[in-house]
């Protein structure tokens, strides 16, 4: 396997995602996906929860997928690959099969987070040789825009809006991350798209580690962000650099912020381009903003002091 | 050889499963399946099968890695019961459409509310429009012998469809009988090696699975699988033969007990099957023409053929171990007055809700039964088409 | 393009045709198309890497044209091309203009 990564070497490698697929123009997931199964060297197995990603890339006779693949049902993805898992396993052991086949479940932050969550932590205590990656855009998206665990607090969604009274989420976002971690598999990340030499290396090492893995990778919409279509890096990067999105993995229980920005900008650079953000700018919601502020701050305070726990400083 | 074993249903059943020998088994615990599952996994400990168990988080999650498992390309089981087989449901119909040959016993136990471990048919009832081939048992035997032939019926290439196995909760899968069991390879040969069809595994020709289909193919796609419904019965009765071949035991797609030259019948599925037929030999014996038709294969339903074995009687009485709970009459009634319906002259029908909740149906209850159908011929007048029998005022 | 009978469709509703997304072109989608000016691009292949919809044709390591049957126009491209001396080597342009 190739040691180094470089654009020039991955661009001579086949995507296993097509173009043809019907995502929105400027959709982060498609990017995430191709990052992913660029970065794997391994043949790949597919399972995908009902969203987004499924629905745009496999109607009718199209499908976009160049790899074997599963379509279950919404909160099944990790179910239903443990399944292909396990038999892969099955026959490999009979002698029927000799190959060495890898297994990635996909799926939304809904069908991830929320009604994905069971079948997700069955699946990682169980110790299947896989990998999930939720590709992250904080809200049911596929059906308009609801509000998940994953939606950040006081985003505007449909089923939460920001109105008069109740200015959108009142809730933080759930941390799945640290939740599957807990769960003592031998490896969790979470990455970015705009930072795509750190997720394709998080994507190998995961690949390379045996047992369950997990990856949460953001995955910008602009449909439900109300951003612009050509924003999606830019916000993914600018949710690194507001440490909104802090870059970092546990490898058996070991933290390691995988990327640090040399300049820490301030969180309202990541709110001000997205239209769901932007009650937060009227003047009475100032206290919000000042607290999104001190929450990222925390966080990423805590993240530190917890990667300090294991590396000497 | 045949071997001569006293066990219980749920012993059965993890036998012939051990037997069958399948690639993956998902399992998960409810009353009163579990023990059949606990069964298989110790064969599975003892390396008995070569079956790589997953112990899964929920109903739901078995069947779902299931579908997994099958679309990867092997065979595959699970097993459940009443509250169970609810959870599962949303993945029944997605098996079924999927055309995935899943094999799965299922013990039949009465669903909550209120909650009860006992054994009725609301559960298996409530899956019979999934999709699935539904084979009911009435007695230990029945389930082994139903559960091997299961495998032959899900994986034949013109059917692949997925199959449950019924048997009564606790009056089958906790009660002793005397069974006999076919040896291991005899059981091997009689399913043979599973053939592959779009297997997720074959890296040379990816597949996708679970295409979004809008209403310009939607239509097609279920015309489709009705189509293979319509096949079932033949392969029910094929599958049978052979099986007949082997064990010298006999099987169609229902039996019909002293029915031919009966007036009046019962109509009735698995274990109380067994106790009206003495009820019947009562009758007899008294000179009364009574006679009983159990349906076997009750999904597909085999209306043509039910309806060919009633149309003579004078009087049926369909008895229900569950029903509708919408207001509706017992499922098993409907579906036998359908059987008679295209023709002229119909026998009187009606239907007795008994045994919910695992109430038990005594020879009492066959004999009341037969007695009002005895009055509905005299009379020819019907007082209450559907009624609950064995409950108390 | 005829439509196929309920005889005629896969068992299942299988796919057996990877990546037979293909045949359908969501150029169609687009209102602004990009344009590559080739003198300004330094080959850095972001824009390869970060299109969402694989349109921009790759060989030997080097960028070629976009592929316009498929792009959607949304102007990631652009956005991140770091260009040569603060000259882009992608500039968005109306379609049909």
């Amino acid at each position: 396997m190739p040691k180094t990564l470089t654009l020039k070497e991955l661009s001579r490698k086949e995507v296993l995602l097509t173009a043809g697929h019907r995502m929105c123009a400027g959709c982060g997931a498609p990017t995430v996906v191709k990052m992913v199964l660029l970065a794997c060297d391994y043949p790949v197995v597919a399972a995908n929860a009902t969203g987004c990603l499924e629905v745009s890339t496999c109607i009718s006779d199209y499908t976009a997928w160049k790899i074997p693949w599963i379509h279950n049902a919404f909160e099944n993805a990790a179910a239903t690959i443990s399944g292909v898992e396990t038999m892969y396993r099955s026959l490999k052991k009979q002698g029927k099969i000799d190959k060495d086949i890898k297994f990635i479940a996909f799926g939304g932050d809904g069908g991830t987070y929320d009604i994905g969550l069971q079948s997700l932590s069955g699946a990682m205590e169980r110790g299947h040789d896989m990998l999930y990656v939720c590709y992250d855009n904080g809200a049911y998206m596929n059906t308009g825009i609801q509000r998940s665990s994953a939606t950040p607090f006081c985003a505007d969604t449909t089923t939460r809006p920001a109105g008069s009274k109740i200015p959108g989420k009142t809730e933080q976002r759930k941390n799945l991350t640290k939740i599957i971690a807990a769960h003592n598999v031998p490896y969790v990340a979470q990455a970015s798209p705009s930072h795509w030499m750190d997720l394709m290396k998080k994507v190998r090492k995961a690949m390379d580690t045996q047992g369950p893995k997990f990856l949460d990778i953001i995955s910008p919409c602009n449909r439900g962000w109300r951003s612009r279509t050509d924003d999606s890096i830019m916000l993914s990067r600018l949710a690194v650099e507001t440490c909104f999105w802090p870059l970092y993995e546990i490898e058996n229980g070991i933290t390691k912020i995988t990327f640090k920005p040399k300049e820490k900008k301030p969180i309202v650079d990541f709110l001000k381009p997205q239209g769901r953000f932007k009650h937060l700018f009227k003047p009475e919601n100032v206290g919000l903003l000042a607290k999104i502020q001190e929450d990222i701050d925390r966080e990423w305070g805590r993240l530190q002091k917890e990667e300090t726990c294991f590396s000497p400083q | 050889m045949a071997k001569i074993v006293a066990v219980t249903g749920n012993e059965a059943s993890a036998n012939a499963l051990r037997q069958v020998n399948p690639d993956v088994c998902a399992a998960y615990p409810i009353t009163p399946q579990t023990e059949m599952m606990q069964r298989f996994a110790s064969f599975v400990s003892d390396g008995m099968v070569k079956t790589e168990l997953i112990l899964v988080e929920s109903e739901h999650s078995s069947l779902s890695a299931c579908v997994g498992a099958s679309a990867a390309g092997g065979r595959v089981i699970t097993a459940t019961s009443s509250q169970g087989l609810a959870l599962m449901w949303e993945i029944l119909f997605i098996a079924s459409g999927t055309r995935l040959p899943i094999v799965m016993p299922v013990v039949n136990r009465a669903l909550s509310a209120p909650l009860n471990i006992h054994g009725d048919h609301s559960d298996a009832m409530g899956a019979r429009d999934t999709g699935w081939i539904q084979l009911w048992s009435e007695n230990g035997q029945e389930a082994y012998d139903n559960t091997i032939q299961a495998f032959r019926i899900a994986e034949h290439m013109d059917i692949r469809l997925p199959a449950m196995v019924c048997m009564d909760g606790f009056i089958i899968s906790h009660s002793i009988e005397r069974l006999e069991y076919l040896e291991d390879e005899e059981v091997r040969d009689f399913v043979g090696e599973f053939k592959q069809m779009y297997p997720l595994l074959d890296l040379e020709h990816p597949v996708s699975y679970g295409p979004l289909i809008l209403p310009d193919y939607y239509m097609e796609y279920r015309k489709a699988q009705a189509d293979v419904e319509s096949k079932v019965a033949k392969v029910v009765l094929d599958v049978a033969k052979d099986f007949e071949k082997m064990s010298g035991r006999k099987y169609g797609l229902f039996e019909t007990y002293r029915l031919d030259d009966a007036e009046i019948g019962l109509v009735i599925l698995n274990s109380a099957a067994g106790t009206s037929k003495d009820t019947v030999d009562e009758f007899r014996d008294r000179g009364i023409r009574a006679g009983l038709l159990k349906p076997r294969l009750y999904r597909p339903f085999p209306y043509g053929e039910v309806g060919e074995a009633l149309k003579h009687l004078k009087a049926i009485c369909v008895l229900d171990r569950a029903d509708a709970f919408g207001g509706s009459y017992g499922p098993l009634f409907l579906d036998i007055a359908t059987s008679l319906y295209p023709y002229q002259h119909k026998p009187m029908l009606v239907n007795k809700i008994y045994g919910l909740g695992g109430r038990d149906y005594l020879p009492a209850h066959a004999e009341l039964v037969l007695n009002e159908l005895v009055d509905i011929t005299k009379t020819g007048a019907v007082k209450n088409l559907k009624e609950y029998i064995g409950v108390r005022e | 393009m005829k439509l196929k009978g309920w005889k005629e469709v896969t068992p299942g509703a299988v796919v057996p045709e990877a990546g037979s997304a293909l045949k359908f072109k969501t150029g169609s989608w687009r209102s602004f198309r990009p344009i590559w000016i080739e003198e300004n691009c330094i080959q850095c292949l972001f824009c390869w890497l970060y299109c969402p919809d694989m349109a921009i044709k790759v060989k030997d390591g080097k960028r070629g044209e976009f592929d316009y049957n498929y792009c959607k126009g949304c102007g990631i491209c652009a956005l991140e091309c770091p260009g040569k001396k603060g000259k882009k080597a992608i500039v968005m342009e109306e379609e049909g203009k």
